[in-house]
C-alpha cells in the first residue's frame, strides 16, 4: 500500500506549469461561482440597515431573519409545496422516462426509430412556446390553481427518455436474456435487472429533474393565482413585490431554499459511480 | 431431465435463412456439442432451443412436448452465457438465487438449495461477495450455479469458456465435464473450439452455413470425417490435404508423384473412377518419421524441413514438398534444421480419400 502510494506522491510533488495554469483558472472560476452564494448567506445574516453594506462578514450577524421567515406560515407552505411537487415530478420522471427509454432501447418494433425521433424533436421546442397551449389545456380541464396543474407538463420528459435510452443501450442483452430464461416477466426484467444497472444515469436524472423543478419559476407563476399553491421561487418573488424588496428576507428564503438542493445532490452523487456495470460481464 | 428433438428446424431473418432445416435428437442425459466456425448457425440453434429466438419452421420438442411457441420460462431449461451475465448489483448468493425466481419453494428451502449449489461449485466462501470481487473462473461458476440451482431439464451453454484464459479454460472444461458426470443432465454446448468439443462431448454436431455436416462421437469424427470441412476442423494441427487426379489404375498427385509414393497402396481406393479429381487427407499424427529414410510403409512422402515446432512431447514439422506443403509429427527427440531432407511414411488405412467436387469422403 505504502509502496504503491509513493510514486503518486512523488508525481504530485513535481508541479508542472500546465497544472498551475489549470488550477488558477479553476480557482478563479470557483470564486466567481461561490461569490453570489456567499453573499446570499452573508446578507441573510445582516440586519435591514446593513444590507447595502457590501462586506462579506456581517458586522452584527443575526439569525433574526431566519426566525422571521420560518415563523411566516406562507414560507413554510411554499417550501412544502415545492418539496411535494419536485419530489412527485422527479419520481414520475424516473419511472416513466426509463420505462419508455428501455422499451425504445431494447425492443424491436415497427416505428421504433420514428417514435424516438418524435420524442427527441420535442426537445427543440422552447418552454415559452409551450406555455400558452399548456395554459389553455389546463384551463379547459380545470387544472388552474391545482398541484396537478403545476406538475403535469413535467411528469414525462423527452430529455429523460433520451438520457436513459443512451444508458439502456449499453446494457448487454445477455443480462436480459439470462433473466428471461430464469423466468422473469418483461416488467420484472426491467425493474430488477435493467434499472439497477443504470443507477448512475438514474441518479443524474434525479438530480437534474429535482433541481429543475425546485427552481422552476415561469410555469408555476402562470398556472397559480392562489398564494397557498405558490412554489418557493414564485413565493419569494412575491415577497419582493409586496414588501418593497426586503433583501435580507429574500436572501434568507433563498438560503433556506438551497438546502434541499444540496441535500439531493449529496445524496445522489454517491450513486454516480462509473463502472458498476462492467463487473458482471466480460467483453 | 429430458430428450430434446429438433425436426426440420429453420431460422429465417426476413429473406435470409441462417438455419436450414436441422434434424437432431439429443438424448436424455447426453452431452452434445454444437461446433463450427462463427456464423454457422450453432448459437442461433441453441437460442431457438432456449426460446430466445423465434423458430421460423419445423418442430422443437423438449421432453416429448412441442415447445415452439412456449416462452423461455415455460421450457424449464437453463442457459449459461458467453459473458456470464451475472448481475453486478447482487451478491453471489442472490445471483444464484435468481435461478429460483419462479420456484415456489419456501425461503429456507431456497437458501438451502443455494448453499448446496455453492458447495458443489466451491463457491461457499464467496456467497456474500459481489461479482466485481471474483475472478473470471469464479464468475463463470456463479453463472453455472444460477443454472444448476433450479434443476432444469436441460442446460444450454453458449460459448461459456471463450472469455477465459487458456489455463482457466482447461480447468473449467474439466469442471463442466465432471459436473455432467455427477448430475447426468442433458447438456447442449456451443463452441467454435474443436478441442473443447472433442474433450467434452458424448456426441459432436459439426455445423456449417446453417446445416449439419456430421454428427458423431468425438473419435468417430476424428477417425472417419464425412467431408473435407470436418476433417480439417477436428484435430490439431489440421489434417493435410493433397489434391490429386485418379488416372489409369493409380492416383496422380498434384503435389508431385515423386514426393508421395503411393505404389504400396495396392490399387485405387474404393469408390473412385478414372479422371476423378480427389483430395487425399492424412493427419500429421499418422505420419511416421523414417529414420535414415528407411521404413516399411506402403506410402512414402519426402520433403524438406521448412519450420519445426517443438511442443515438448512431440515436434510438428512443416515440410516443403516439390509442390505444396504438409505438416508431420515427429518424436521430440529428433531435432530438425530448415532445409533438412526428410522422409515420412504412412499406413494405407490412414489415408482418406475425398471427392474434390462434393468434398465428401469416398473411401
Amino acid at each position: 500500500m505504502s509502496e504503491s502510494a509513493k510514486p503518486s506522491y512523488a508525481y504530485g510533488s513535481t508541479i508542472r506549469p500546465g497544472r498551475i495554469v489549470a488550477w488558477t483558472i479553476l480557482f478563479l472560476g470557483g470564486i466567481v461561482m461561490m461569490t453570489p452564494l456567499l453573499f446570499m448567506f452573508s446578507t441573510s445574516l445582516k440586519t435591514a440597515g446593513h444590507v447595502y453594506d457590501l462586506r462579506l462578514i456581517p458586522e452584527q450577524p443575526t439569525l433574526a431573519n431566519y426566525v422571521k421567515v420560518l415563523s411566516d406560515g406562507r414560507f413554510v407552505r411554499w417550501f412544502l409545496n415545492s418539496t411535494l411537487i419536485a419530489t412527485i415530478v422527479t419520481l414520475s420522471c424516473l419511472f416513466f422516462d426509463s420505462l419508455v427509454a428501455y422499451t425504445l432501447a431494447k425492443f424491436d418494433f415497427p416505428g421504433r426509430r420514428l417514435v424516438f425521433l418524435a420524442i427527441l424533436s420535442t426537445l427543440m421546442i422552447p418552454t415559452e412556446m409551450l406555455v400558452i397551449p399548456w395554459y389553455l389545456m389546463a384551463s379547459k380541464l380545470g387544472w388552474i390553481d391545482t398541484y396537478w396543474g403545476i406538475m403535469f407538463p413535467g411528469l414525462v420528459t423527452a430529455f429523460g427518455v433520451f438520457l436513459m435510452r443512451q444508458f439502456f443501450e449499453t446494457v448487454p442483452n445477455d443480462f436480459l436474456e439470462a433473466a428471461r430464461v430464469d423466468g422473469l416477466n418483461e416488467f420484472a426484467i426491467w425493474w430488477k435487472v435493467a434499472l439497477p444497472l443504470v443507477t448512475p444515469a438514474l441518479s443524474a436524472l434525479a438530480i437534474f429533474t429535482f433541481l429543475g423543478n425546485w427552481t422552476a419559476f415561469f410555469w408555476p407563476l402562470i398556472v397559480t393565482t392562489d398564494p397557498s399553491l405558490y412554489t418557493l421561487p414564485v413565493g419569494l418573488s412575491s415577497f419582493a413585490v409586496e414588501q418593497s424588496i426586503q433583501w435580507e428576507l429574500i436572501m434568507t428564503g433563498a438560503a433556506l431554499a438551497t438546502i434541499p438542493t444540496l441535500a439531493i445532490f449529496l445524496f445522489f452523487q454517491r450513486y454516480i459511480v462509473r463502472g458498476v456495470m462492467l463487473a458482471g460481464v466480460k467483453g | 431431465m429430458a430428450r430434446i428433438e429438433l425436426e426440420q428446424i429453420v431460422k429465417r431473418y426476413g429473406s435470409i435463412t441462417t438455419v436450414h432445416g436441422i434434424d437432431l435428437t439429443i438424448d436424455d442425459g447426453e452431452f452434445v456439442v454444437l461446433v463450427g466456425p462463427s456464423g454457422c448457425g450453432k448459437s442461433t440453434t441453441l437460442r431457438m432451443i432456449a426460446g430466445l429466438e423465434a423458430i421460423s419452421g419445423g418442430t422443437l420438442r423438449i421432453g416429448g412436448q412441442v415447445v415452439n411457441d412456449r416462452e423461455p420460462k415455460h421450457r424449464n431449461i437453463a442457459m449459461v452465457f458467453q459473458n456470464y451475465a451475472i448481475y453486478p448489483h447482487l451478491t453471489v448468493a442472490q445471483n444464484i438465487g435468481f435461478g429460483l425466481y419462479t420456484s415456489k419453494l419456501s425461503k429456507a428451502e431456497k437458501q438451502a438449495r443455494i448453499r448446496e449449489t455453492a458447495k458443489t461449485l466451491s463457491l461457499e466462501p464467496y456467497l456474500e461477495r459481489r461479482p466485481a470481487a471474483l475472478s473470471g473462473g469464479q464468475r463463470q461458476r456463479v453463472a453455472i450455479g444460477r443454472a444448476m440451482v433450479r434443476d432444469p431439464v436441460a442446460f444450454l451453454f453458449d460459448e461459456p469458456l471463450s472469455n477465459l484464459d487458456a489455463q482457466l479454460r482447461g480447468q473449467m472444461r474439466l469442471e463442466i465435464k465432471q459436473l455432467h458426470q455427477r448430475l447426468g443432465s442433458t447438456i447442449v454446448f456451443v463452441t467454435h473450439d474443436q478441442v473443447e468439443a472433442m474433450s467434452l462431448a458424448d456426441r459432436i454436431v459439426v455445423m456449417r452455413d446453417g446445416r449439419i455436416l456430421q454428427v458423431g462421437a468425438p473419435m468417430d469424427l476424428y477417425n472417419r470425417p464425412a467431408d473435407i470441412f470436418t476433417a480439417r476442423f477436428i484435430g490439431t494441427p489440421e489434417m493435410n490435404m493433397i489434391d490429386g487426379i485418379v488416372a489409369d489404375g493409380h492416383v496422380e498427385l498434384e503435389a508431385n508423384a515423386a514426393a508421395v509414393d503411393l505404389s504400396g497402396l495396392g490399387g485405387l481406393p474404393r469408390g473412385v473412377e478414372a479422371g476423378q479429381p480427389i483430395v487425399l487427407g492424412v493427419r500429421p499424427q499418422e505420419l511416421h518419421l523414417l529414420a535414415g529414410g528407411r521404413g516399411d510403409f506402403p506410402i512414402r512422402i519426402e520433403g524438406r524441413v521448412r519450420v519445426a515446432e517443438p511442443h515438448g512431447s512431440e515436434t510438428f514439422v512443416l515440410l516443403d514438398l516439390p509442390a505444396g506443403q504438409l505438416v508431420a509429427r515427429a518424436p521430440s527427440t529428433v531435432s530438425f534444421k530448415p532445409g533438412d531432407a526428410v522422409a515420412f511414411g504412412a499406413e494405407a488405412n490412414s489415408l482418406r480419400v475425398f471427392d474434390k467436387r462434393t468434398e465428401k469422403l469416398v473411401n
